[in-house]
């Protein structure tokens, strides 16, 4: 038996979910043109007008908006309402400077809570449910999201945050939770206690929503196992609200698009041009029931696929893959977002050269990075405490701007692989995404 | 009155200091003294050679990363106590010794040893003062 959290919204036909887009997007284009300046510059500068715009057929005559734009507008830049009306504030994890920060009124919250219960109850969620919420409370959205979710859906809700994991262990089991919330690598780690403390028969668990990071196929049949539930994806970003953009239903197949919500597009990365559906691209969100944070076109950076297969849950939202990759050079390691160009900006700051490679890695369940940098002669000294204390410089430079430890090896000139003349900048080793 | 040392960068792993030593060797770079200082990662290597200009060129083709450090050579005398001698007239004038070694062989009466200080005219006023011998870039040539 299926069960939905908004039955008449998450399986509405196909015209109603685009009546819906249609009027929602006319009506966002005019909210952002009234009340963002960046927006009805943006707009003049393509020469649109909101008038141009009379439903989502017309979406590509919008421009797109990009993470350099948001970092710009920082901190009230794209905020299309007054401060006053805003109940919350939530920001991306470990940019370089200026963060990313989004606001939210209430009828913002109501509506994330809204998509995140609906993950929920696809997981198999109901008021009798245990939700053990262990994504970070804070500015981070996950703990918010998933915990509002759980208190929309009726269910009984443990706001236990990240780490500590005894803790989480001790809980799980005392309380019986039913239904946990984390990223993929946590929850792997916690299915791996559990099996090496002979937890297995003490704890109640069906199901659990996994994001925030990619993972594998092997991994969800590895966390299935291990804990004996249906371990389900979950899709979001900060910029558009956070998790519950997107979330998988029982046929694991891909996570629905909360539509009436976000409208998804599929673009070529380079040229902009948008795709048909299946064919794999950049994705691309314009939320349109957003009062305090709306934004148009919004580039994800995440390359997927979209599908409008009929799918076996009765959902009729649109389905998009998991993300196979990135279609910049950001990495997340450990949950946070890396750019190597705050690395290289570490180095040269440092005396270093651009000549380095990061090389990530996943052992157990911890990702690691190492950033491995050729000397140069600016560097060098014949002083050991010198370059001990220089490369300690480095590490906790690096500590400061990406918000994780960095391992550094300073390496010997030229021993970096090379391609076409170029450092072979990046070599994840932890294969997060298939194709 | 110092001598010139050839400090390169290596990094720890198998033959890091071999190919330094190889290229010197045929160029015909006689090495008079050596150190290693090492971390993890990386290492320090420390020589004293006969010819610095030709030392110099060789690494510079070879790509290697190193700098020419300017240090005192002293002549210890080849007996116990010979070295605290030195040492003692360091600390005495809180003279922070950074690291010292010795060369390869000498024959005769005295010792050589590199020291690596701070400020090199201070401690060759103390040590000649002190009536220690230092060593010169043409002895090290004859050696």
């Amino acid at each position: 038996m299926q069960n939905y959290y908004q039955k008449e919204i998450e399986t509405a036909s196909p015209e109603q979910i685009r009546a819906w887009q249609d009027e929602r997007l006319v009506k966002t284009v005019h909210h952002v043109w009234d009340n963002v300046e960046f927006y009805r510059k943006r707009m003049e500068e393509a020469g649109v007008t909101p008038n141009d715009i009379q439903g989502v057929k017309d979406l590509h005559k919008l421009p797109f908006i990009t993470k350099d734009d948001l970092r710009e507008c920082y901190p009230y830049g794209l905020l299309a309402t007054d401060l006053n009306n805003c109940v919350r504030i939530h920001s991306t994890s470990g940019t370089t400077g200026k963060r990313v920060v989004a606001f939210y009124t209430q009828n913002d919250i109501d509506l994330w809570d809204d998509c995140c219960a609906r993950a929920i109850v696809a997981a198999g969620g109901t008021e009798e449910d245990v939700v053990q919420v262990c994504y970070g409370y804070g500015l981070f959205t996950g703990g918010a999201g998933l915990d509002g979710g759980s208190h929309k859906m009726g269910a009984l809700t443990l706001p236990m945050s990240s780490g500590n994991t005894d803790r989480q262990l001790m809980f799980m089991t005392d309380l019986g939770a039913t239904i946990l919330c984390c990223t993929p690598s946590y929850a792997s780690y916690l299915a791996e206690c559990v099996v090496e403390r002979g937890l297995k028969d003490q704890i109640k668990l069906k199901s659990g929503i996994f994001g925030a990071e990619a993972w594998t196929e092997e991994m969800r049949h590895d966390i299935e196992d291990k804990l004996g539930i249906k371990a389900f994806d979950i899709y979001g970003l900060t910029e558009i609200s956070g998790p519950g953009v997107a979330f998988e239903c029982s046929e694991q197949t891909g996570m629905h698009i909360n539509e009436d919500h976000f409208i998804a597009e599929i673009i070529n990365p380079v040229t902009g041009e948008v795709l048909p559906d299946g064919e794999k691209g950049e994705l691309v969100f314009t939320s349109i029931t957003k009062e305090a944070f709306p934004l148009l076109r919004y580039r994800t950076r995440d390359i997927a696929v979209l599908t409008r297969k009929k799918c076996s849950c009765g959902r009729t939202h649109v389905k998009m893959s998991k993300p196979m990759g990135r279609s910049d050079d950001m990495l997340i390691v450990k949950g946070v977002n890396v750019f190597p160009s705050q690395i290289e900006m570490v180095l040269l700051n440092n005396g270093l050269t651009s000549n380095y490679q990061i090389i990530v890695d996943r052992k157990g369940h911890t990702d690691s990075i190492e950033i491995r940098v050729e000397m140069s002669p600016d560097f060098f000294t014949d002083k050991l405490s010198e370059l001990t204390a220089k490369e300690k410089d480095i590490v906790s430079d690096l500590k400061s701007v990406l918000g994780i430890y960095a391992v550094v090896r300073i390496v010997e000139p030229k021993s970096i692989e090379r391609s076409e003349g170029k450092a072979i900048r990046v070599i994840d080793r932890r294969n997060l995404y298939q194709n | 009155m110092t001598i010139k040392q050839v400090s390169v960068f290596a990094e720890n792993r198998s033959g890091g200091i071999l190919d330094v030593i190889q290229a010197l060797g045929s160029a015909q770079v006689d090495i008079r003294a050596l150190s290693v200082a090492d971390t993890q990662g990386f290492g320090i290597l420390r020589l004293i050679v006969d010819n610095v200009d030709r030392a110099k060129a060789v690494l510079t083709e070879n790509g290697t990363i190193f700098s020419i450090t300017d240090v005192v050579g002293v002549k210890v005398p080849d007996c116990p106590g010979g070295l605290a001698q030195v040492l003692t007239l360091m600390a005495d004038h809180e003279i922070n010794v950074e690291y010292l070694y010795a060369f390869v062989s000498v024959s005769g009466s005295s010792a050589y040893v590199v020291l690596r200080v701070q400020d090199n005219d201070e401690a060759i006023r103390i040590l000649t003062e002190g009536g220690i011998e230092l060593v010169t870039e043409d002895e090290i040539q004859a050696l």
